[in-house]
């Protein structure tokens, strides 16, 4: 799309589903269940990400459940395959999820690399969106920022391409815009950078790229009042989307007056 | 007999189903899934599968994740 024309306001609709919150949260590192409730009310997510993990068994009773902070019949959950290095595991993560959320076939698939970049592993993450895909599930998929590979994820039958805007919980904002660019407008299904976004500015910015959405997580759990950045993340969400589609004046190299230079009576 | 359990050497009694196992445990009416040897074990179908010596069981439940 040329800077000329204005974008076509979609909404968000994710399997079905329509979203009127572009903004997606993740519910891990917070530092209490009431923070974490507070917070994620307040960012009027819709959807959020959770794990899977094993249950501690003996260990602590009474601890809430997860899925009392963030209820299934008020959000959408969408289960992560966070920590799983292989295809195999992710995928068997996907079938534990599905059997514990009672059939709910909607993931987040992520196939991670490197502990240090926890950057994605393109090709296990194909290799495990084909699989998942042949099973029914409805995969969104965690990517890297690479054009090719988030339309040859979308070719394959992935409901969301989800390219991060830096690596996971690094809060560098987002560090290629041009690919980010490119990726939305090569895609037909949504695009929503996951992973990077440090601050509201961040968060704009993808908007402004024209992304359908934004998943983050330790942005809000990390800040020093998260309820607070909640508010901003929501805020800046919505700025970011509202200048997307308004169409952004050009660019000039030079000043242009704003007052008439007419009618001057010195 | 003995089953691995969550990663644990773990001995059970004999003739275990996986729903007598979830209710040793503790965990009835809690929300969790079991895998049994890398194979889930549907909800419908905990009172009749039966666990046998050597089987790796995973109980997982949901937690906060991004």
């Amino acid at each position: 799309m040329s800077e000329n024309e204005t974008p076509e306001d979609r909404p968000l609709v994710i399997d079905g589903t329509t979203y009127e919150s572009r903004l997606l949260v993740g519910t891990g590192k917070y530092r209490s269940w009431e923070e974490a409730k507070d917070a994620i009310e307040t960012s009027g997510a819709q959807m959020v990400t959770m794990a899977v993990r094993r249950t501690n068994l003996g260990q602590n009773p009474d601890e809430p459940s997860l899925l009392e902070i963030v209820p299934p019949e008020k959000y959408t959950l969408l289960p992560n395959t966070a920590g799983c290095f292989t295809a195999k595991d992710a995928v068997r993560t996907c079938k534990l999820a599905r059997e514990l959320l009672d059939g709910h076939n909607l993931v987040k698939l992520e196939v991670l690399g490197d502990e240090k970049t926890l950057y994605p592993d393109v090709t296990e993450t194909l290799s495990a969106a084909e699989t998942l895909i042949n099973d029914g599930f409805r995969v969104m998929v965690y990517t890297n920022d690479d054009p090719l590979i988030a339309r040859r994820l979308e070719e394959m039958g992935c409901i969301a391409v989800m390219p991060l805007g830096a690596p996971i919980g690094s809060g560098l904002g987002i560090q290629n815009r041009y690919n980010i660019r490119t990726i939305v407008e090569n895609a037909s299904v949504p695009v929503l950078v996951d992973a990077g976004v440090g601050t509201a500015s961040d968060a704009s910015v993808a908007m402004e790229l024209g992304c359908d959405g934004v998943l983050m997580n330790t942005a809000i759990a990390e800040a020093k009042d998260p309820v607070r950045m909640a508010r901003a993340m929501r805020k800046a969400i919505e700025a970011g989307r509202d200048a997307y589609i308004a169409g952004r004046m050009p660019r000039k190299a030079y000043a242009s007056a704003s007052s008439p230079l007419d009618g001057t009576f010195f | 007999m003995q089953i691995l359990l969550n990663g644990e050497n773990t001995e059970v009694s004999d003739a275990l189903s996986v729903q007598g196992l979830i209710e040793q445990l503790e965990l009835t009416g809690r929300r969790i899934a079991v895998e049994v040897n890398e194979d889930i074990v549907p909800r419908s179908e905990h009172a009749e599968h039966q666990l046998a010596a050597g089987d790796r069981i995973e109980i997982v439940h949901a937690i906060g994740g991004g």
